[in-house]
């Protein structure tokens, strides 16, 4: 580990942050030990995708993954959840590819509130910080995601924290 | 804030920990409902989810009204702590993905410089 990466502080370094940057916006931000090249290739090509888009910790599992990282090109996600009897997919649109700095794509799966993510990759002295953006077409979409992802749309996440509550004995009011 | 928010958090996961409260936030998500509404949709007895109700409302994530015999329910005023609860689960998401992620670069990096020795 190198210490001495100016442009990334020691917090920034390995621990992601999620911001609610304005009504409309949502921002990831993670730190990559690797030049940004090898960053974008892990984004863009599915069967590295699949590895870790979907970890084993979420309890689903890939149906498939379809991912055309060309500007103009398309990508389909399909999941499978134990507790769900249907497969969900999650696709959309490439708008913009630019190796290895810039990706952006549309998120169609729900209704017309879907979000436009950008995903950057800043290359700095060896490292690479990865900013993904989320845009959402008005506050009213932003907010629905939220309310909705709190009670249902992240079951997945849910069940990863149930087991994290049940491991620290505050689940069950 | 952090250490506010942290505590915040706290009681609203313990509260959204259980599928029927979060069933209940859904439901209420879509229009208000009365108590014996939602247990009557939940199947329980109406003391079960009156239980259910109050571990909501004490979490800030439902706020109830009494009008007349009937106790009707609707989603809470701390919209701001509902939505910390959110942002660190999806942070928690985004953190087990990029984790598995480091894995995946460690191996193309190793790859790449493997590569390289050999011209």
């Amino acid at each position: 580990m190198d210490a001495n990466v100016e442009s990334v502080s020691a917090d920034e370094k390995k621990s992601t942050t999620v911001e609610r940057k304005s009504e409309c916006e949502l921002v990831v931000t993670r730190a990559f030990n690797a030049p940004a090249r090898i960053v974008f290739e892990a984004w863009t090509k599915p069967e590295l995708l699949k590895r870790w888009w979907a970890p084993k910790s979420f309890g689903v599992s890939f149906v498939s993954c379809e991912a055309d990282a060309r500007t103009g090109g398309t990508y389909r996600f399909v999941f499978r959840h134990p507790s769900a009897d249907q497969p969900m997919a999650f696709f959309g649109r490439y708008i913009e590819v630019t190796p290895p700095s810039r990706l952006v794509w549309t998120n169609e799966e729900g209704d017309e509130s879907g979000q436009i993510t950008t995903v950057t990759f800043e290359e700095r002295g060896g490292e690479t910080l990865v900013v993904m953006h989320d845009l959402y077409p008005s506050k009213e979409a932003l907010d629905e995601a939220i309310a909705s992802g709190s009670t249902s749309g992240f079951s997945e996440t849910f069940t990863q924290l149930d087991e994290l509550l049940v491991s620290q004995g505050v689940a069950k009011g | 804030m952090v250490q506010y928010a942290t505590a915040q958090i706290d009681v609203s996961f313990a509260a959204i920990a259980d599928a029927t409260r979060r069933g209940v936030l859904e439901r209420l998500g879509r229009a208000e409902a009365s108590v014996s509404e939602l247990a009557d949709k939940f199947q329980m007895t109406l003391t079960g989810m009156k239980k259910h109700i109050h571990v909501l409302e004490q979490a800030g994530l439902v706020s109830t009204e009494k009008i007349g015999r009937v106790r009707t329910c609707r989603l809470g005023p701390r919209r701001l702590e509902e939505e910390t609860a959110w942002i660190e689960a999806y942070r928690q998401m985004w953190a087990a993905r990029f984790d598995t992620l480091d894995e995946i670069i460690e191996e193309l990096k190793e790859k790449e410089e493997g590569n390289g020795r050999e011209r």
